[in-house]
């Protein structure tokens, strides 16, 4: 049986209170028999093909292609059921939680994908489900708020700090650190203590292993740049993993600029480096001052408004396997509106980055972008905001 | 404290702490540094070693605490507010080490920030007597623990009830200090009983080492205390009671000394 990365070069680790490290070990022994085990293979792929539909398309999009000058496909998460990639994470350790015999399920959310996602799988599985969602981003996306409650989760507003997806985080370790026994925490991104990172990179590879496929079926070659949007990076992990070992394939990962890089309302802790830090569990890029408090994020976009983001992608940017770069709020905003009369397709705040980075390149050769998630959850901020 | 030299590290002076406090365990009372303002924050510190207090442990305010609950969440946030620093609460720890022996209380991310040996020598300096670290479990303490030893400074592990046995006795094997045995699974705060596990709790962590066993987390009343010593605690922490009083009281120093008094002569032989 192989085994889990704690670590990922000197990023990762476990760094928690000693109460969930026997959690994090039983969490770590239940995977490595999971994803060995035919059994929980084929419930996950039947779901994931049944119920979320998968695959999803690998879409070359026809006008921004054309705008472009180059060939850009978009690999179609916002088609996914419940809107994001998200689901194919929750509906891996929901199963998982399942097996473990844990019957409550909390998680974390920032835009509320994930809450939905993990709200879905748990009205499908029949298990209790309690969302951590800071005050601020229960505001700001509404309708995902109204649709976990009427999928019969509990969301639970969270007051501390800047009442984002970091308070939620908090939170939710706060509960599992108190309800460990019953409860398994689904965290949404490639972030936290080991096993987590590797564990929800695993189940997103799903993304770039179709995409991949798709392109090489289409086009008979590998996409030049491979592009996604990256708060915790699960959607970004999801999708490198599979050019990790194509050396002519580029691989970026593009953050929140916020109000620019240069200010200190970002949300872009590997574009802009400096020293490491721990973060909900693990050694990281993260936001943080010279004593080590964590400074707060600002994005526009509630999915990467995060100070940490996952350990592989500091080792990635460390590599120079991947490249990390900042979108600020106003690029996204505009290329919201761009993809959205271009292409018809109303992509996610967070995917907006990803797509701004895009189209702001005049080079290139042919580009796949990971559209994560679908923006209807965003239209009432986009237009307050514009 | 005549017999005070200059070369008795803090562990040794933990041990004595341990030894000669002369009650039914060593009552340890947390404080937030800081917490409500840094000139209150000492004055607390003095009126717990008055109160008769057996060593502090002082807590370094954190913007993101995941093992504390709310009370002492609150408590740090407002502590931040009012401008403290690691400097500040090193500056605290300073001016109550000639008294009492110190244990700082600060999240990993604050150690590593300057670098693990960095901090270490500089907490060394104030004559503080020991580090806990409580997102620091056993897999993650090597340099720090490295460090610690060379400056005479305690890490002090922590355990909780959900650790198994051979877990239990790897951590028990490598501990200084004392023991940090958390009573309940969660994270601070007061709770009306302590858990029913709790003497079981205590037996397992004295079983798996040689050092003191202090059990936290949930104690917040003179008989909950003595309890916790007569299943066989040797030193008693409590935080959230105390930290609360702070933030309640008109006279914060005043309050906490009347609780710490109270919890030691709960203590009493």
């Amino acid at each position: 049986m192989s085994t889990i990365e704690h670590r990922f070069g000197r990023y990762g680790g476990q760094f928690v209170p000693e109460t969930l490290m026997p959690a994090l070990a039983e969490l770590e022994q239940a995977w490595l028999a999971a994803r060995e085990d035919p059994n929980y293979r084929s419930e996950l792929e039947g779901l994931l093909r049944d119920f979320a539909g998968r695959p999803t398309p690998l879409y070359r999009a026809r006008r921004l292609s054309e705008r472009m000058g180059r060939p850009v496909y978009l690999k179609r998460e916002d088609l996914n059921h419940t809107g994001s990639h998200k689901l194919n994470n929750a509906l891996g350790q929901a199963l998982l939680a399942k097996r473990m015999g844990k019957r409550r399920i909390i998680a974390e959310t920032g835009a509320g994908q994930h809450g939905v996602a993990t709200a879905t799988v748990c009205a499908l599985l029949g298990l209790e489900c309690v969302i951590y969602m800071g005050a601020e981003d229960t505001r700001r996306q509404r309708p995902n708020v109204q649709r976990m409650e009427l999928l019969g989760a509990t969301v639970q507003p969270i007051d501390a700090g800047a009442r984002t997806l970091k308070e939620a985080t908090s939170a939710a370790i706060r509960d599992w650190v108190t309800n460990v026994q019953s409860t398994h925490y689904v965290i949404g991104s490639a972030v936290g203590p080991a096993p987590y990172p590797a564990l929800v990179r695993d189940l997103q590879r799903v993304i770039g292993d179709e995409a991949r496929a798709q392109v090489l079926k289409r086009e008979g070659r590998l996409p030049s740049r491979v592009i996604a949007c990256v708060g915790g990076g699960s959607n970004a992990i999801g999708t490198f993993t599979a050019f990790l070992d194509d050396p002519q394939v580029q691989l970026i990962g593009v953050e929140a600029g916020g109000e620019g890089i240069n200010t200190p309302r970002h949300g872009a802790p590997l574009t802009v480096g400096g020293r490491a830090g721990v973060l909900h569990g693990s050694l990281s890029a993260i936001m943080q001052d010279e004593e080590g408090q964590i400074i707060e994020a600002h994005s526009v976009s509630a999915g990467l408004d995060y100070p940490g983001t996952g350990p592989q992608h500091a080792f990635l940017r460390d590599s120079g396997r991947a490249r990390y770069v900042a979108v600020t709020d106003a690029q996204a905003l505009a290329a919201f509106r761009e993809v959205t009369r271009l292409e018809g397709i109303i992509p996610a705040l967070e995917t907006a980055h990803a797509l701004a980075w895009t189209l702001a390149q005049e080079d290139g050769e042919l580009d796949l972008v990971c559209l994560s998630g679908r923006g209807d959850k965003d239209l009432a901020e986009v237009l307050a905001l514009t | 404290m005549s017999d005070l030299t200059i070369t008795q590290t803090g562990t040794e002076r933990l041990a004595r702490a341990f030894s000669e406090h002369g009650k039914r365990a060593a009552l340890m009372p947390y404080m937030m540094g800081g917490y409500p303002t840094h000139e209150e924050s000492l004055r607390i510190g003095q009126a717990c070693v008055q109160a008769g207090a057996d060593i502090i442990e002082l807590g370094v305010p954190y913007s993101d605490p995941l093992a504390d609950g709310p009370v002492i969440h609150a408590a740090g946030t407002k502590a931040l507010t009012a401008g403290a620093n690691i400097a500040s609460v090193l500056e605290l720890a300073r001016a109550l080490a000639p008294d009492i022996p110190v244990v700082l209380m600060c999240y990993a991310n604050m150690v590593l920030a300057p670098g693990v040996e960095a901090f270490v020598d500089r907490l060394a300096r104030t004559g503080a007597c020991g580090l806990i670290v409580p997102d620091l479990p056993l897999e993650e303490t090597e340099q720090a623990l490295a460090a610690c030893d060379a400056h005479g400074i305690a890490l002090v592990p922590l355990v909780a009830p959900t650790t198994p046995p051979e877990r239990l006795a790897q951590i028990g094997s490598q501990t200084r200090g004392f023991l940090y045995t958390v009573s309940v699974v969660g994270t601070t705060g007061e709770r009306a009983a302590l858990s029913e596990r709790f003497a079981e709790v205590v037996a397992a962590a004295k079983a798996a080492t040689h050092a003191p066993v202090a059990l936290g987390f949930g104690i917040s009343t003179p008989e909950q205390a003595r309890q916790a010593a007569q299943a066989g605690a040797d030193g008693v922490i409590v935080g959230t009671r105390l930290v609360r009083a702070a933030g309640e009281a008109q006279d914060p120093a005043g309050a906490v000394g009347v609780l710490v008094a109270e919890l030691a002569a709960g203590l009493a032989l």
